[in-house]
C-alpha cells in the first residue's frame, strides 16, 4: 500500500471518524482506523461496534492496499503537520508497519490486521428517506438534552424517531425523555419514510450525527429497520445498531387538560431563571415559580447560599399557583424555543407542566415539578 | 530521709494527688498514675474492653467467670467479640466461629443484638459529653476525646475527667474501659491498647520517639497488610527504620502519604479530634449459608439488604446516589461494582433496581459467599425521589422495557 495524500483532506477524513473511536478499550483493535486504499482514492472507517463511520478522501495511490493504525495517535500526528502539506504513507509488508512522511517529519505507527477489522454490515434497510441536514439537526437539537443517562432503564438512552399524526398531517417525531422531562419534537414525514418502524437513537450515536451535520444544509439519507440505522451525509457514513427495547407509551404523559395558561417573554425569562438559580450552587435545586395575575416572581432559597427573587410581567389569568421546577430543566427547555413566547400549561404544584413553543406547534415539553 | 513527692492520679479517687509512696495517700489505692507530662497531655481515646461480650456479661452475671463469645452460631458465622477469658484460649474476632469453637469449645455463644448495643453506647456517650464537646465516637465501643483547654474552661484536669468518665461507665453502665492519654490522636490511640482490660495508659511528648521505635510499621493509621509488605520489601519493618528515613525519600517512596509516615514515626500527627463525622455511605450484607450464584437467590437476598439500607436512609434523613454492589466470590475474592443514579434515593425499589441490573451481569457461573448492598455519595433527602412522569401517569408502578 502506498499513496500521497493532502493533510487538508486527512484531517477532514480523519475528524469525522476518530470521535467514534474509545479512548480506553479493552479490543486493542477498536483504537485503529481502517485505511484502505484503491484507485478510488482512501477511505476510513473506524468503530466502536456500536456504530461505524465511513469516510472518503481524494488520495494520489500508487499502490492499492489496507491497514488498520491507531486513530488518535494518527490524527494528532495529522493536526500537527503545516497546512498545506503533503503526505506520504506506505505500508511495508514486512515490516507491519505504517509510514507516514511529511516534510522533514518521518513517523512509523503500529498495525494490526486490516481483516480482523470489524464489520457492522447495515443488513437490510427496510425503509429509506432523505431529509435536510438542518430539519434532522433541529430535532436533535430540541430532543436531545431529556435523554436519561440512567443505565437501569436503558431503553430511555436514546431519541425514539417514529411516524406519527399532527392533525392530518403525517409526521416524523422524535421524542426523548429521562422520566422526569419530556421533548417532543416533529417535521412533516419524509416521502419514504411512511410505515418505517419507530426506532431507538442511542445517545452517542445522537452526538456523533450532530457533529457530522453541524453546519451542513445538504441532504442527509436516511436508512432504517428493526436493528440499525445508516446515515450518509456527503461522503461520510454512519451507521448504528439502535437500542433494543421498548420505548415507554409517552403520549400518557402528555398533560391533556391542564388549564392554567400562562403567557412569557421567553428571552427574559430565561435570563431571569438564569440569574436567580446562580444561588443555587447545587445542581438539581428548585427555582419557585409564584404566578398570579400577570405577575411572576421567580425565586431560589439556598439555606446555605443566601436566596434570590425577580419579578417579571406575564399574562396570567387563573388562579394563582406556586409551582417549583429544577432550575436547569427550565433553562434547557427555554434554550430549544424558538418563538419569542413561552407557552405554559398548567395544573398545580404536584402534575406535569407543558410547555410550548408559540410559533413551532409540533414541539413540547413536558416538565414534573419539584417539591419546594 | 524523704522520698520525693510526685503528682499522680489516683484512678479511684478521680483526683491527682501529691504521693511519695506507691499508694494513694487517701484511699490507700494503688492504682496510681504517674507520668512527667500528665498535666500537660489532653488527647484521649477511649476503648470498651470487649465491648459486646462484656454487654452480655453484665447482662447474665452468671456468666462473669465463663469465656463467652458474640457471634452467630453455625458452619459459616464469624466471632464478632470474644471475652477476655475465651482470648485465652486463643479465641479472636473476626475468627471464624468452628475455629474457635475448637479452642474454646465450652464457651458460651451469644448472637449479638447490636439493637442492645447501640443503647449501651448511647449511654456511654451521655457520659463522655459530661466532660467535652470535642468527641470523636470511631464505632459503637471507642471514641477519641479532645480535652485540651482550648475547648474547656473550669475544667478538671484531663486526666482526673478521664479517670472520672471511667469509673462512671463501671458503675453506671456496668463495662469496663481502657484509656490513653497522650499530646494527639495516633498516640493517644497506640497508648489506650497498652494495658487493656481497664486500663490507663500515657504516652508523652518525651518518651514518643523511643516507645514507637521498636513497633512494627504496621501499628500506624493507615498501613495496612498491603502497604505494610511495600514498606518491608524496602527494608522498612519497625518505626525505628522509618525514624531513620529523612522526610523527602519517604515522600518520594509513599507520594504525600510519605508525609504522614515521616510524622507518625517521629510521634507528630496533626489530625484533629472532629465531632461527630458525618456518614458517607450506609450498607448491609449478609453471609449465605450455602455459596450461591443463582441470579434470583441473590437478588432475593439483595431485596432485604435494600430494604434495610432503605430504612437507615430514612431514619437518618440521607438520600444517595451512588449504588454499590460488592460479592464476595466462593474464593473469597471481593468484587464491587457500582452504579450512578439519576436522582438521590432513599427508596429500597430504586435501589434494588439498579442492584439488579448489576447482579444480572455478575451471575455468571460464578458462586458466591456473601453480597452486600451499599448506598453513597449521600446528602439531604429534599432532593430525593422525584416524581416520575411515568409513575404519575400510572399512579402506580413504573413502566418497565423487556429486557434485551
Amino acid at each position: 500500500m502506498k499513496l500521497v495524500i493532502e493533510r487538508g483532506e486527512l484531517l477532514r477524513a480523519l475528524g469525522h471518524v476518530t470521535s467514534v473511536v474509545e479512548r480506553r478499550t479493552t479490543i486493542p483493535i477498536l483504537s485503529n482506523v481502517l485505511l484502505q486504499a484503491s484507485n478510488q482514492g482512501l477511505q476510513f472507517k473506524a468503530t466502536d461496534l456500536e456504530r461505524e463511520v465511513l469516510e472518503q478522501a481524494p488520495a494520489d495511490v500508487s499502490q492499492p492496499g489496507a491497514v488498520t493504525v491507531p486513530a488518535h495517535v494518527l490524527h494528532d500526528i495529522v493536526r500537527k503537520l503545516p497546512d498545506g502539506a503533503e503526505v506520504e504513507i506506505r505500508r511495508d509488508a514486512e515490516k507491519d508497519r505504517l509510514t507516514l512522511a511529511s516534510g522533514q517529519s518521518r513517523f512509523a505507527l503500529q498495525t494490526l490486521p486490516p481483516e480482523d477489522f470489524p464489520d457492522l454490515a447495515p443488513g437490510e434497510l427496510s425503509h429509506k428517506f432523505e431529509i435536510g441536514a438542518h430539519e434532522l439537526k433541529r430535532l436533535i437539537d430540541k430532543t436531545r438534552f431529556a435523554i436519561s443517562t440512567e443505565e437501569t432503564r436503558y431503553y430511555l438512552n436514546g431519541i425514539y424517531l417514529h411516524t406519527a399524526a399532527q392533525g392530518k398531517q403525517a409526521t416524523l417525531r422524535a421524542v426523548a425523555t429521562d422520566g422526569h422531562r419530556l421533548a417532543q419534537a416533529e417535521l412533516p414525514l419524509p416521502k419514504g419514510a411512511t410505515g418505517m418502524p419507530g426506532v431507538i437513537l442511542p445517545r452517542k450515536t445522537v452526538h456523533e450525527l450532530h457533529r457530522l451535520i453541524e453546519g451542513s444544509e445538504a441532504m442527509v439519507k436516511v436508512g432504517v429497520s428493526p436493528s440499525k440505522a445508516r446515515f450518509e451525509i456527503g461522503t461520510v457514513t454512519l451507521t448504528t445498531k439502535l437500542i433494543d427495547g421498548t420505548f415507554p407509551d409517552y403520549a400518557r404523559v402528555i398533560p391533556k387538560s391542564n388549564d392554567k395558561a400562562l403567557k412569557v417573554d421567553n428571552a427574559e425569562f430565561k435570563s431571569a431563571v438564569d440569574r436567580v438559580s446562580t444561588i443555587a450552587s447545587e445542581r438539581g435545586r428548585a427555582v419557585k415559580l409564584n404566578i398570579s395575575s400577570d405577575k411572576l416572581i421567580l425565586s431560589v432559597n439556598n439555606p446555605e447560599g443566601g436566596s434570590a427573587t425577580e419579578e417579571l410581567g406575564v399574562d396570567y389569568d387563573a388562579t394563582p399557583l406556586e409551582i417549583g421546577f429544577n432550575a436547569r430543566y427550565l433553562l434547557d427547555i427555554a434554550g430549544q424555543l424558538e418563538s419569542d413566547t413561552a407557552h405554559f400549561q398548567l395544573a398545580d404544584p404536584g402534575s406535569p407542566t407543558m410547555v410550548k413553543d408559540g410559533s413551532d406547534e409540533g414541539a413540547l415539553y413536558v416538565l414534573m415539578p419539584m417539591r419546594v | 530521709m524523704t522520698h520525693a513527692m510526685t503528682r499522680a492520679l489516683c484512678r479511684d479517687c478521680c483526683e491527682m494527688i501529691d504521693v511519695t509512696g506507691s499508694a494513694c495517700a487517701r484511699c490507700g489505692g494503688a492504682r496510681l498514675v504517674a507520668h512527667a507530662e500528665i498535666e500537660h497531655l489532653g488527647i484521649a481515646h477511649i476503648d470498651c474492653d470487649a465491648f459486646y461480650a462484656s454487654v452480655e456479661k453484665r447482662d447474665r452475671p452468671e456468666l462473669e467467670d465463663e469465656p463467652v463469645i458474640v457471634g452467630h452460631p453455625g458452619g459459616r458465622g464469624v466471632v464478632t467479640t470474644a471475652c477476655y477469658i475465651a482470648r485465652r484460649f486463643g479465641a479472636r474476632s473476626a475468627m471464624p466461629m468452628f475455629q474457635a469453637l475448637e479452642l474454646c469449645p465450652h464457651a458460651t455463644v451469644i448472637v449479638p443484638d447490636m439493637a442492645k448495643y447501640k443503647r449501651v453506647s448511647e449511654e456511654i456517650r451521655t457520659i463522655l459529653d459530661a466532660a467535652t464537646s470535642i468527641i470523636e465516637p470511631l464505632s459503637l465501643d471507642e471514641a477519641y476525646l479532645d480535652l485540651t483547654d482550648d475547648y474547656r474552661t473550669e475544667a478538671p484536669p484531663a486526666a482526673e475527667a478521664l479517670a472520672l468518665i471511667a469509673r462512671r461507665i463501671e458503675r453506671e453502665v456496668g463495662i469496663t474501659v481502657s484509656i490513653g492519654l497522650s499530646c494527639n490522636k495516633f498516640l493517644a490511640k497506640l497508648a489506650s491498647e497498652l494495658e487493656k482490660p481497664r486500663g490507663f495508659s500515657i504516652i508523652g511528648r518525651a518518651e514518643a520517639k523511643g516507645f514507637l521505635a521498636p513497633l512494627s510499621v504496621r501499628k500506624i493509621h493507615g498501613v495496612g497488610a498491603v502497604t505494610a509488605r511495600r514498606m518491608e520489601e524496602s527494608g522498612l519493618r519497625t518505626i525505628a527504620d522509618l525514624q531513620a528515613e529523612p522526610e523527602p525519600a519517604l515522600m518520594a517512596r509513599f507520594g504525600k502519604f510519605g508525609q504522614r509516615l515521616f510524622q507518625f514515626a517521629h510521634g507528630e500527627d496533626d489530625r484533629q479530634v472532629t465531632p461527630s463525622r458525618p456518614t458517607k455511605s450506609i450498607s448491609a450484607e449478609t453471609t449465605f449459608h450455602q455459596d450461591t450464584g443463582a441470579a434470583e437467590r441473590l437478588r432475593e437476598v439483595a431485596g432485604t439488604l435494600s430494604e434495610r439500607v432503605a430504612g437507615q436512609l430514612v431514619r437518618k434523613g440521607l438520600a444517595g446516589r451512588s449504588v454499590v454492589l460488592k460479592l464476595k466470590t466462593s474464593d473469597f475474592r471481593i468484587l464491587t461494582r457500582s452504579r450512578r443514579l439519576a436522582h438521590p434515593t432513599q427508596r429500597a425499589a430504586v435501589i434494588l433496581e439498579s442492584i439488579a441490573s448489576l447482579i444480572d451481569r455478575e451471575a455468571d457461573g460464578r458462586t458466591y459467599r456473601l453480597i452486600g448492598v451499599g448506598i453513597g455519595d449521600l446528602g439531604e433527602a429534599t432532593a430525593a425521589d422525584p416524581t416520575d412522569l411515568f409513575s404519575f401517569a400510572a399512579t402506580g408502578a413504573e413502566p418497565r422495557g423487556p429486557r434485551p
